[in-house]
């Protein structure tokens, strides 16, 4: 299946009811399967055919807050237009899921593929994951209703995919049987429409208790470590497919240099992780599959013995650098370990395996560098 | 999530922000109670028989009840300080 349906399919059978989805390149044949869905009653939820995807977000957070479970999808211009709402979402804590299809941000306007939308909203209270491949946005649509719905968490997810290179791109995928979801997905167990309690959603709140709140939510992201881990391992045994919760290391435990990244490029930096070894050079890999909460510890942990660590990032924080550099480079603060950052691929630039092997080669040669930009 | 319930009176007596009252003239109302459902703060009273009282401790003094009243029931009057 085609990254988009695979997702569709995912939402399919996590039987949400109410949807509001605008369309946008590149989910647009995403919004197109879940209404045929709805069309043919292989799902019976209400599809809101709102203006604008604020609106999108602001309908299923409504519903949400009442009981409902939601989903919604989007990508870049529709993010941003979005942004406020995704606030409310994750500042009143509400179980939502959303996928974000990933697109480069206007201006330059562009259609193409990069991580600059999806990490604009890494401040937002919201958790973050990434898919790696087709498979990937399956599997993590389905967990992400598990997640936020978590009484331990209470927090809206977000599932990454890259644009064109996931949404559009067929790959093989094994889906679960609708019996066993309605078994890892029981439905959301939450009414807070009541005649006789009638209650007001989002008060205003003075200084002295906006902050408690926030730390509540901290709190809630920090547990969000734990039992995505927990949710991940019990998918794994109805799946019967591996499943790496917050973080994959690949080939990393002997490895002198490793990898960094998030997305679609991870796969190819598998690839180039292969080529290297069959060279005889110890390299590995770190595939970020949970961006939100970042996990430091786990990070810390599996890259005790590295002695290098090459980011890749599809985003930049203008003035700053890196997205996923600052997050490592602040989580491997004192460890010793080099952490040198590579941006690349923005505005759909093509990325090869050959792209994340030179840079390594490079590396091993004794080339470092604190940041370079792959745009020739 | 972040709920309150509804409570009267919880932005304090408000009705110190007048500068002008609404003054019902009852032999004018014909119980129609648009008002009550136009009181931005809803602190028109809808009592027994659909009488009204306005509850002076939080009235601002909008004047929209005298706005919309179809009866013209409602004037406003300067607050006397």
């Amino acid at each position: 299946m085609v990254g988009n349906h695979a997702v569709a399919y995912a939402v399919k059978q996590a039987k949400p009811q109410i949807l509001a989805v605008f369309p946008i390149t590149p989910q647009t044949t995403m919004l197109e399967k879940l209404a045929e869905y709805i069309d043919s009653g292989q799902l019976k939820a209400e599809l809101i055919k709102v203006e604008s995807e604020h609106s999108a977000m602001a309908s299923i957070y409504g519903a949400a807050v009442a009981g409902a479970r939601v989903f919604t999808a989007t990508s870049s211009q529709g993010l941003l237009y979005m942004t406020e709402m995704f606030y409310w979402a994750g500042g009143q804590r509400v179980p939502i899921v959303a996928a974000i299809a990933t697109r480069a941000i206007a201006e330059p306007w562009s259609i193409w593929d990069d991580h600059q939308d999806f990490v604009s909203k890494r401040d937002a209270i919201w958790i973050m994951t990434m898919a790696e491949n087709v498979q990937d946005a399956y599997d993590l649509t389905i967990q992400a209703f598990r997640i936020s719905e978590d009484k331990r968490v209470l927090l809206p997810v977000m599932i990454g995919f890259d644009g064109f290179i996931l949404t559009h791109t067929m790959e093989r995928l094994e889906v679960l049987d609708d019996e066993t979801v309605d078994m890892f997905l029981p439905k959301r167990d939450y009414n807070l429409i009541d005649f006789n309690d009638p209650v007001n959603v989002g008060p205003i709140v003075t200084p002295d208790n906006y902050i408690k709140y926030r730390y509540e939510a901290k709190k809630a992201m920090d547990r969000a470590k734990e039992v995505i881990e927990e949710i991940a391992k019990e998918y794994e045994k109805i799946s019967g497919r591996k499943q790496y919760g917050l973080i994959e290391c690949y080939m990393c435990e002997d490895a002198e240099y490793v990898f960094l990244a998030m997305g679609a490029w991870v796969g190819d930096a598998r690839e180039a992780v292969k080529r290297l070894r069959s060279k005889g050079n110890k390299v590995g890999l770190v595939k970020i599959r949970t961006f939100r909460p970042f996990p430091k510890e786990r990070l810390v942990k599996e890259l005790r013995s590295v002695r290098g660590v090459i980011v890749f990032d599809r985003a930049y924080s203008f003035g700053s650098g890196g997205v996923l550099a600052n997050d490592v480079k602040s989580a491997l603060y004192n460890s010793g370990i080099d952490v040198m950052s590579v941006i690349a691929g923005i505005g759909g630039k093509t990325v090869r395996p050959l792209h994340f092997e030179k840079v390594m080669e490079e590396v091993l040669e004794g080339k470092r560098f604190e940041e370079r930009w792959l745009y020739e | 999530m972040i709920i309150s319930r509804p409570k009267i009176g919880s932005a304090g007596l408000t009705g110190t922000w007048r500068v002008e009252r609404p003054v019902i003239d009852y032999s004018k109302c014909t119980k129609c109670r648009l008002c009550v459902i136009y009181c931005p703060e809803n602190t028109i009273d809808l009592l027994e028989g659909f009488d009204v009282r306005i509850d002076y401790d939080y009235c601002k003094g909008c004047g929209v009840c005298s706005q919309i009243c179809p009866a013209k029931a409602i004037t406003m009057v300067p607050e006397v300080k």
